[in-house]
């Protein structure tokens, strides 16, 4: 069939998008990136040809069966099995590719057979607990959950297995994350079924009626775009690379045609657009010197706390007033924060302040740009961070007034569909 | 055809290199032939006046854009941290500074000669006051005039600022002037440099406004910056400065006629794409990489308000031997430093109306806080009326450290997507026959 696709390689996330001929979205993939930017771009884009064919999927079963059933829960749990298998199979290589670690490392022989225990039982803990339902296209990526979870099983050990275990890690995840692993759709939905509730079990017939129909189309892209901080690594002609600040702008004209001003937040910079009504950019300003106003101050603040960049909002939203944080420098804001807690403020408090540090720097590239009109959009990867919301709403209102705040669930995407729509808008010119 | 073309090119660019190294080789010569020396600002520059009395001028920003491009200005500027000048100064300071405490070798290699006067026309921009400052501690012995400018608040030549740059000349700059020559101020002799001043600033202008065209047969600023090279600097008044436009405009109405696009270290511009506007000095640490982002996009710039810094023609002024003092006076009032935001916008308004430009870009200077501090909100204004896109970009004058190639260029891949968007919507061709 028709589809175009986007994708936006962005510093820590890489998205994608497929498009049907109509322009409405049928697929979305998300993967971390990776130092192999290609193998991200590919995953991503992997992602969201496997979301299509389960909107396809889905699209008719629909339109096939007359009994009222919950398709949309049924389809969140076949897609949570499909990506607990998926992340099963990387398990598998990651598995290997740390016993063989052990096996190979001649320099500590005698610790091998402890370290090999140790890692079969903590590997053997982590299979099972991929499986609570947890696991599907919009949680956390492999690499994080399985890190997380294999810290934190790994802290009982002695130190000496513990420090063994994260170096034995370290060497084997990059390997592993950048190989890519070819699944084959109908049959990695088959063996998911069969994982489901056996409740659900009235509907796999109709599932299956379709599954190969579906899994036959083609979903090559006529025409494909690729945008983000990472686009001229891709390996992609020039004709199919376009600047990000358009995509994003174009993604949120998208959503939001009466949008005028457009924040992104993203990992490496933040941007402030401003935007006609047609979605072109009429002008743009770019923090792109300094990460105190972008998405690594974040993940730079939740590396010098040692918790995961999910639990800084939450955190953050616990507190009952903001520290107040001068540094504008985010490895400055490292020594302030444990200053901070050194004078025994509380963490949620340091962390709602530098929230709102954060926020106040990407207010003032905003102003720079000409400020917030109607409607405001507010995307990027800390468009998912409730604290940055809340302060984004609240400086929207203080220095703008009662504008239109537009978020989205998708907003993390506005780049890669951006991507898409203009391989749409060309159609037939270079495909 | 390209062969005659390339000739003619060469020689008002021969022209150019020559006066140059004369200049610089009077300069270095002072002790044998006994000429004075004056250092003095590019900005409403009193060249004739300094020529009148048969010395040489000195200009410091265009030693320090020379180290630049040059690729000493990086060491220039640490010798000047080194003894207590902080980051955020001026890098034209600094490097001028830093130059000079490195022994005073100008572009040429040669060794620059130290101010017998320190002429300070203070136009519109305060680091000039305290640059001079500076220098008066290095040079104890240089006489100093100061010839305070006006700033054009309400965006006009007020007649009593007319007066009062008139009576500083007549009671202060001029006397001092005549005493560091030891003669008197020749009027005959201003007359007649004047008279030239405004044949060469007629020929400028011929070629300023031939960026109307369709190619532009000029780049206005990168190319720009060679043009105005004669006319600031240190032979405006001279009969060299008037045969170096004639050749030059002879040159563009060659391409004119032949509807041939500018010049560029990788050749001619085949196939004008955009025809843009820029407000802001260019980068001189890496000028021809900067350039190449341009015109790699087949991007040329058709005004600039760059070479207006040294004085403006646009509206009609041009120097007169009628009212040699008075014309003196009026020229620093209107050079573009000089003028007000409102000024600065409708300048640039009437280079895109009048040039046809699609598109405006701001090279924002990290480290002059005197220009960069209005020019948001001048693109905002402009964007609003015009509804052009702006491209808007951040370097430095001649600190190495604030160019970044791969921020520049991002910034400017997404200016070109937008101006080609816009193209999609309107489409015009712009195909060089
Ligand atoms: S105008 Fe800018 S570059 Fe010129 S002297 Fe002043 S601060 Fe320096």
């Amino acid at each position: 069939m028709i589809v175009y696709l986007g994708i936006d390689l962005g510093s820590t996330t890489s998205k994608a998008i497929i498009l049907d001929p109509t322009g409405e979205i049928i697929g979305r993939g998300i993967t971390n990136t990776r130092s192999d930017y290609n193998v991200a771009a590919e995953i991503a884009r992997m992602e969201a040809e496997f979301n299509s064919r389960f909107s396809l999927l889905r699209r008719r079963v629909e339109a096939d069966g007359g009994s009222p059933v919950e398709w949309a829960r049924i389809f969140d749990l076949l897609d949570s099995r499909f990506h607990f298998l998926q992340y099963l199979s990387r398990h598998e290589r990651l598995a290997t590719a740390m016993t063989d670690s052990i096996k190979h490392d001649s320099s500590r022989a005698d610790l091998a057979e402890r370290l090999q225990a140790a890692l079969q039982q903590t590997l053997e803990a982590i299979r099972t607990r991929f499986f609570d339902g947890q696991v599907n296209s919009t949680s956390q990526f492999f690499r994080d959950l399985f890190s997380a979870t294999f810290m934190r099983m790994i802290d009982k050990f002695d130190r000496l297995t513990f420090d063994r275990l994260v170096s034995v890690y370290d060497r084997s995840i990059n390997p592993v994350e950048n190989q890519i692993i070819s699944f084959d759709f109908a049959e990695l939905t088959e063996r998911s079924l069969e994982l489901m509730p056996a409740e659900t079990g009235i509907v796999w017939p109709l599932i299956r009626k379709y599954l190969r129909e579906v899994a036959a189309i083609s979903l090559d892209p006529t025409d494909y775009i690729g945008t983000g901080y990472g686009r001229q690594l891709l390996p992609f002609e020039e004709k199919h690379i376009k600047s990000e600040i358009l995509c994003h702008a174009l993604g949120a004209h998208d959503y939001f045609p009466e949008t005028r001003t457009v924040l992104d937040i993203g990992g490496q910079d933040t941007k402030a657009i401003q935007v006609d009504e047609h979605g072109l950019v009429t002008s743009f300003q770019m923090n792109d010197r300094c990460a105190a106003g972008c998405g690594r101050y974040l993940g730079y603040i939740a590396d010098e706390m040692s918790i995961s960049v999910s639990e800084l909002g939450p955190l953050a939203m616990a507190a009952d007033h903001e520290t107040n944080i001068c540094s504008t420098c985010t490895v400055f804001a490292g020594a302030e924060l444990r200053e901070h807690l050194n004078l025994g403020e509380r963490k949620e408090n340091v962390l709602a302040g530098l929230h709102l540090a954060i926020v106040q720097r990407a207010f003032a590239l905003l102003a720079r740009s000409g400020g917030a009109r109607n409607e405001f959009t507010f995307t990027g990867g800390v468009a998912r961070n409730a604290a940055v919301v809340k302060y984004v709403s609240n400086m929207t209102r203080t220095n703008y007034g009662e504008l239109t705040i537009n978020l989205h669930p998708d907003s993390i995407f506005m780049g890669a569909l951006g991507a898409a729509i203009f391989g749409l808008r060309r159609k037939g010119a270079h495909a | 055809m390209g062969l005659t073309m390339d000739v003619q090119k060469e020689n008002s660019m021969i022209k150019q290199k020559q006066m140059l190294s004369d200049h610089f080789m009077a300069l270095s010569q002072v002790k044998e032939t006994g000429k004075k020396v004056a250092y003095t600002f590019v900005p409403g520059n009193l060249t004739e006046l300094i020529t009148a009395f048969d010395m040489l001028p000195v200009y410091p920003e265009i030693n320090s854009l020379q180290s630049g491009m040059r690729k000493k200005s990086g060491d220039f500027i640490r010798e000047a941290e080194d003894v207590g000048y902080p980051e955020d100064v001026c890098s034209y300071v600094k490097c001028d500074i830093g130059m000079m405490l490195q022994g005073n070798i100008g572009p040429t290699d040669q060794l620059l000669p130290s101010p017998d006067i320190l002429l300070l026309s203070y136009t519109g921009c305060f680091v000039f006051m305290k640059w001079f400052e500076n220098l008066r501690r290095l040079y104890p012995h240089a006489e100093i005039a100061m010839l305070h400018i006006p700033y054009q608040a309400d965006g006009r030549v007020d007649p009593a600022a007319v007066k009062y740059i008139k009576d500083q000349l007549t009671k202060d700059v001029i006397p001092k002037f005549e005493k560091v020559a030891g003669k008197r101020l020749s009027d005959t002799v201003l007359a007649e440099c004047l008279s030239r001043s405004a044949v060469a600033e007629d020929l400028l202008m011929n070629v300023f406004e031939s960026a109307r065209h369709k190619p532009s047969p000029i780049d206005a600023y990168f190319g720009g910056v060679y043009y105005i090279g004669p006319i600031f600097t240190s032979f405006r008044g001279s009969p060299a400065c008037v045969g170096y436009y004639e050749e030059l405009w002879k040159e563009v109405q060659y391409r004119i006629a032949h509807k041939l696009g500018p010049i560029t270290p990788d050749g001619a511009i085949t196939e004008e794409k955009y025809r843009l506007v820029v407000e802001g000095p260019p980068n001189w640490t890496n000028f021809r990489d900067f350039w190449k982002l341009f015109y790699d996009h087949g991007a040329v710039f058709v005004g600039s308000t760059y070479t207006r810094v040294g004085g403006l023609y646009d509206y009609g002024f041009r120097h007169s031997p009628d009212d040699p003092l008075g014309s003196l006076a009026e020229y620093c009032l209107g050079c573009y430093t000089n003028r007000n935001l409102p000024q600065r916008i409708e300048l640039i308004e009437k280079f895109i109306t009048d040039c046809d430009a699609d598109g405006l870009v701001i090279n924002s200077i990290k480290s002059c806080n005197s220009f960069s501090a209005g020019q948001l909100a001048m693109m905002r204004d402009i964007e609003e009326r015009r509804g052009i896109p702006v491209g808007f970009i951040e370097t430095d004058l001649v600190d190495p450290r604030y160019y970044s190639y791969s921020n520049i260029k991002n910034r400017l891949d997404s200016f070109f997507q937008m101006l080609e968007q816009r193209k999609e919507l309107q489409p015009r061709a712009r195909v060089i026959a």
